[in-house]
């Protein structure tokens, strides 16, 4: 047994986002809170009906109990799981398989940061561990820089193609009303940008910003009845192969290709059959490695996959079409947004609606390129 | 060294032997393959049948970030190597400009000195 999954048995039945960008005067978890609240009722449901809490919060680690309480709710399940930002990928796999089991009945899955208005630095618990933090590398930058330095080494990438990711992420945010960075930002732009730990720059760097997001999950015949069409989850896996980069098996294969072939074969999908794709890019390298590991392109020709504004608005493939953490917001925690945005693709909502979408990829990532999570969402056509 | 009875954790044990100088690796008897860090059993097969072994010191540059802090600090490389053993590790090469540090340079570890603190360093190998 094992690899089993409810395909299409499931579904997100309400989401929403709440103050991406700033908000100033709004703690964590009354932003979680008021995304919570709106896509209970974006679902046409009551609060008192959520009997399944998944949540994250940067400033929390018992955030699940945190949430509970502040909702009044008594969950029948509560999980804060802690394997960073792809941790709400994980949610929809146990979601899921528990709604499918008759476990649970409804779930609310809720993320929020407050970190730009906070204090403006990336809010996050971790760091590098014993063995790696003498050293003193930027953490998390560094980790990401020493596998892109591999990549540049063993397959020709270049800064310029890096560049490319962060140029078609921003050619998103600006047609979309929710991206926090606006405004024009060329190839060169990124090149010349200040060097942070190389060859990662801090235009490679995805955005400090706030941020709230939530979706509700229930089973499908029940999505039925709700207010918007019904987004089935076709699939979700997850896979961890290490945690700190001196412990990742290969700098330029992340777990992504354990977790995306997972995934696809629980859809009974595969990468042709994606029609917009929603990758965690907490830096540029981020999107190289996955569109390679999702089978979007073989190993090692990411960056010539992205030349030319390919993954950007009228490219060959849709890639981050909200923007993405390097454009539209990163509070954090990225991964929920990717599901929303994946979830919007879906219902023909998204600020940069794709024509005719079927099948909607959200992949996370966690730590240090450690933990891969991907979230396969289907149109009602798919079940 | 699989002894239940031993005084301290692997982790304890190693950071005592640098403490004396010694750079210490395990090594898996029945596999022959060496591990770091130090851990109770060998990664994936579980197996803690192993011995300690001193290492060559001996490695390569595997990949490399160098990292500009506000100046007027100056630039400062961190690398992972990959040991002559087969297993890698993060630290730092002193001796050599961050920028002119390449993967595929190759290095002999020393064991230096930080806040007091004894440190795994590398050198350029001669």
């Amino acid at each position: 047994m094992g690899g089993q999954f409810p395909r299409g048995q499931t579904a997100i039945a309400g989401l929403a986002t709440f103050g991406l960008g700033e908000c100033p005067g709004w703690t964590t978890i009354e932003m979680a809170a008021k995304a919570g609240q709106l896509a209970v009722a974006d679902a046409g449901m009551r609060m008192g009906e959520v009997d399944a809490l998944f949540i994250c919060l940067p400033d929390d680690i018992l955030a699940g109990l945190s949430f509970a309480e502040y909702l009044g709710l008594s969950p029948r399940f509560t999980d804060c799981n802690r394997t960073g930002g792809s941790a709400f990928m994980s949610h929809v796999a146990t979601a899921a398989t528990m709604l499918a089991a008759g476990y649970i009945d409804t779930v609310l899955i809720a993320y929020g940061a407050n970190q730009r208005s906070g204090g403006g630095k990336l809010s996050t618990p971790v760091g590098s561990n014993a063995w790696e933090a003498p050293y003193k590398p930027l953490f998390p930058a560094s980790s990401y820089a020493l596998a892109a330095s591999r990549h540049f080494h063993e397959f020709g990438t270049t800064r310029r193609q890096l560049a490319e990711v962060a140029v078609a992420a921003r050619a998103w945010a600006n047609t979309n009303p929710e991206a926090f960075a606006k405004g024009p930002l060329s190839i060169d732009d990124v090149l010349a940008a200040r060097m942070l730990s190389s060859p990662i720059s801090v235009k490679d760097c995805c955005l400090v910003t706030d941020g709230a997001a939530a979706i509700v999950m229930t089973r499908t015949d029940r999505a039925r009845d709700c207010p918007a069409p019904p987004v089935p989850v076709l699939g979700a896996a997850a896979a961890t192969w290490h945690n700190a980069i001196s412990q990742m098996p290969d700098l330029t294969t992340t777990a992504a290709a354990e977790s995306g072939p997972r995934a696809y074969a629980m859809a009974g999908v595969g990468p042709d059959d994606v029609d917009v794709v929603q990758l965690y890019d907490a830096f540029t390298i981020n999107t190289l490695l996955f569109l390679e590991d999702l089978g979007f392109c073989p190993k090692g020709e990411g960056g010539r996959f992205v030349e030319d504004g390919a993954i950007g608005p009228g490219g060959r493939l849709p890639v981050n079409t909200n923007g993405g953490g390097l454009s539209c917001c990163h509070p954090g925690m990225y991964g929920l947004f990717t599901i929303v945005e994946a979830a919007r693709q879906i219902r023909g909502t998204a600020a940069n609606q794709i024509a005719d979408v079927d099948v909607a990829l959200a992949h996370g990532n966690g730590g240090a390129l450690s933990s891969q999570a991907t979230v396969i969402l289907g149109s009602a056509a798919t079940i | 060294m699989s002894d239940d009875t031993a005084e301290t954790g692997p982790e304890r044990h190693w950071r005592t032997a640098l403490a004396e100088g010694r750079f210490l690796l395990q090594r898996t008897r029945a596999s022959g393959t060496v591990f770091f860090p130090p851990r109770l059993m060998e990664p994936r097969t579980g197996d803690d049948n192993w011995d300690w072994i001193e290492a060559s010191g001996m490695g390569t540059v595997h990949a490399v970030t160098v990292i500009y802090p506000k100046p007027p600090e100056p630039p400062r490389a961190v690398v992972l190597v990959d040991l002559d053993e087969q297993v890698r590790l993060m630290s730092e090469i002193e001796g050599i400009a961050a920028e002119d540090i390449a993967i595929g340079l190759r290095v002999r570890a020393r064991i230096g000195e930080r806040a007091g603190a004894p440190l795994l360093l590398f050198d350029v190998a001669a």
